[in-house]
């Protein structure tokens, strides 16, 4: 498959009175062509830092890309210049954010919100622009577009202003869109139409779309990809049929079994213990160490590299290492895993990792 | 919009009622009378000068009268300016208060807006602390203080505009200048503040990641924005402003309605008291409205909410 992002050893640092804070300390990943690849994480893993890098969109001060670069269509997006970049925002990399009640401008109409970001990029008449911008809210389903488009965003209820915010998203047909947790706020029924409204858009127009979320129930919606991030490092990628019914390191474990399940209406629900470090200073060897109840020794020494699993799957854990002890998964990941080989027996493949 | 209007309409002549009701029993509480200085006249001609303005009967009396010429529309006749009707005086002297307050408030809105503007742009640099002084300073200085001083600087020291009196464009600068300080300091705070929280908001953050420059975001979302709130203080201001006029009119001898004022309050000349104050409040009760007005047109959410009233 085409690769049409590749992001190579990220670092981003926040600049503070206290000292440097490593928000995002080595990430590295591709971005396939019409795929979704979902970045999951908790609050404070540096998901949300990654995606707005990507748009260079982080306000410079205090932040800085300390070293690494994000590949795209041949240029590295981290050496542009800011007009440049505002070429590729909006044109060909959007965006859309978590909250839709104060991602749109309320004292514009939401027919000038989208023609704005049609005509910064394409060479079309207003008339035009007005066209094109009553197609894109009729493709995120509002209806009555051309009434629509004379009103304020208080006169759209949430779902709906999200819908706008996609249409604005979409406006100039971007080759990826980066979604950060563009459902969270919406309620749960609301929710299950705009992802819905996305998968079928996607299809329609072939993008990526790279999809921020700490909902491990959107991303088996979703996603085609997962990456899996704590305290500013990808821990752990790969299929979501692999991440969640083969899950390799121990934050994954923690995380599926911390995930509601029909399956297990009685029992309380896990969580992980402690909280995550601290990024002013990040602890030596693996960050996620004091909170693991499997940590080895070395974990605390030295950082795990990434471990292939597959050829798609990759875990930073030294579990995976040759002369690690064999432990037993949390009893649901377990499970999972026994559903996992029967889901590739009836594939006819033979399972892997 | 129509209903809107005339329910402030009518809340409008209640504040004026009250406003000519209270003035009148503390204009009454005044010490003195408008013949204290006349010891030329004996006391028979003093009682059939009071008995002449109706002075000699019983306030609340007084006050009936009063109430009854003012549904007529008429405000009475000036004691010290030859039995010319009030009405009359204050047309006659609205001129260089109106010219003087209007500089001020355009001048200082202009300025203060763009120092306010500029100081959140560049928020921690050199300019905001700058705009930020100027501000302090500008709150803190009254600004009859900073009249004296221009007057001494630039009209006695540089001699570059005349130190008083109203006989063209160039009298004007010095008084509308140290009238607009308070003004600027205000709008500039303000709206630094403002901008500050609107840069930070979500809807920025969408508008940049549709590509559009630093500029366009600022004239496009973040002003509009930060104006709403900036609106609010105009209210008050010109409050600020036209008490702001007497000391300054009088202070650069402009024969303007404040100067007016202050003569007549020295001298007991009730009718005029009363009429000016009755202006005054009338134009602040319109400025209030005005700013009501101006929300609707800024923000389409208290449009609406209005509309269905």
């Amino acid at each position: 498959m085409e690769k049409i992002l590749q992001v190579n050893d990220l670092h981003i640092s926040f600049d503070i009175h206290a000292g440097e804070v490593q928000a995002v300390r080595g990430v590295t990943f591709d971005l396939y062509k019409g795929e979704t690849l979902a970045i999951v994480g908790e609050s404070g893993s540096g998901k949300s830092v990654t995606s707005k890098a990507l748009m260079r969109l982080l306000p410079t001060p205090p932040s800085r890309i300390k070293q690494g670069e994000i590949l795209f269509e041949g240029k590295d997006l981290t050496k542009l210049s800011e007009k440049e970049m505002q070429s590729i925002r909006g044109a060909k990399i959007s965006m859309i954010f978590q909250d839709p009640m104060t991602s749109l401008n309320p004292t514009m109409t939401i027919g000038k919100q989208i023609m704005e970001a049609i005509l910064k990029h394409q060479k079309l008449s207003k008339d035009e622009a007005r066209k094109r911008a009553i197609e894109l809210l009729q493709l995120v389903g509002i209806k009555n577009a051309e009434l629509r488009m004379k009103q304020y965003p208080h006169q759209f209820s949430g779902g709906m202003r999200q819908r706008v915010v996609i249409a604005i998203a979409l406006a100039c047909n971007p080759k990826i869109l980066i979604a950060d947790e563009p459902t969270t706020a919406l309620d749960v029924t609301i929710q299950a139409q705009i992802l819905e409204l996305m998968k079928d858009i996607q299809k329609k127009l072939g993008m990526s779309i790279i999809f921020i979320t700490h909902d491990l129930g959107v991303v088996a919606n979703m996603a085609d990809r997962v990456a899996v991030m704590y305290a500013g490092k990808i821990v752990e990628i790969g299929t979501v049929d692999e991440i969640f019914y083969n899950p390799k390191h121990p934050y994954t474990w923690g995380l599926l079994a911390s995930m509601p399940s029909l399956d297990h209406k009685d029992t309380e629900l896990y969580s992980i213990p402690g909280s995550p470090p601290d990024l002013l200073n990040p602890p030596k060897g693996d960050a996620f160490a004091p909170r693991n109840p499997y940590a080895l020794k070395i974990d605390y020494e030295l950082e795990p590299p990434m471990f292939q699993v597959s050829d798609t799957h990759y875990a930073a854990t030294w579990l995976l290492h040759e002369m690690a002890p064999k432990v037993e998964p949390p009893a649901i990941v377990r499970e999972r895993m026994e559903r996992f080989a029967d889901i590739v027996a009836r594939k006819g493949g033979k399972p892997r990792g | 919009m129509a209903r809107y209007t005339f329910q402030r309409f009518v809340y409008m002549v209640i504040t004026l009622f009250i406003i000519a009701t209270l003035t009148f029993f503390l204009m009454k509480l005044l010490p003195g009378s408008p013949l204290q200085n006349q010891e030329k006249l004996t006391p028979e001609q003093k009682a059939l000068i009071l008995k002449e303005y109706g002075l000699d009967k019983p306030v609340p009396v007084q006050y009936i009268q009063y109430l009854g010429n003012l549904l007529k529309g008429d405000l009475g006749v000036s004691f010290q300016y030859d039995n010319r009707p009030v009405t009359e005086l204050i047309s006659d002297r609205i001129g260089p208060s109106a010219q003087l307050g209007f500089q001020a408030i355009v001048f200082g809105t202009i300025v203060g807006l763009i120092l306010g503007i500029v100081a959140a742009i560049r928020h921690n640099h050199w300019e905001d602390y700058t705009a930020t002084v100027i501000a302090v300073l500008g709150a803190s200085i009254p600004s009859f203080v900073l009249g004296g001083f221009l007057q001494y600087f630039i009209a006695v020291k540089l001699q570059w505009l005349p130190v008083a009196f109203w006989e063209g464009f160039k009298y004007t600068i010095l008084p509308t200048l140290a009238l607009s300080v308070g003004v600027i300091a205000s709008i500039a705070r303000f709206m630094r503040t403002e901008m500050l929280e609107v840069l930070s908001s979500d809807y920025i953050l969408t508008a940049r990641a549709k590509g559009i420059s630093q500029a366009g975001v600022i004239m496009k979302h973040a002003i509009r924005n930060s104006l709403i709130p900036v609106i609010t203080i105009l209210g008050p201001m010109t409050v600020n402003l036209m008490t702001g006029t007497l000391v300054i009119e009088k202070l650069f001898a402009v024969p303007g309605l404040g100067e007016q004022f202050v003569r007549s309050i020295e001298l007991n000349d009730y009718p005029v008291i009363m009429g000016t104050t009755l202006f005054y409040s009338a134009l602040l009760i319109l400025a209030v409205f005005i700013v009501d007005v101006l929300y609707g047109v800024v923000d389409p959410r208290i449009r609406l909410a209005g509309g269905k009233k």
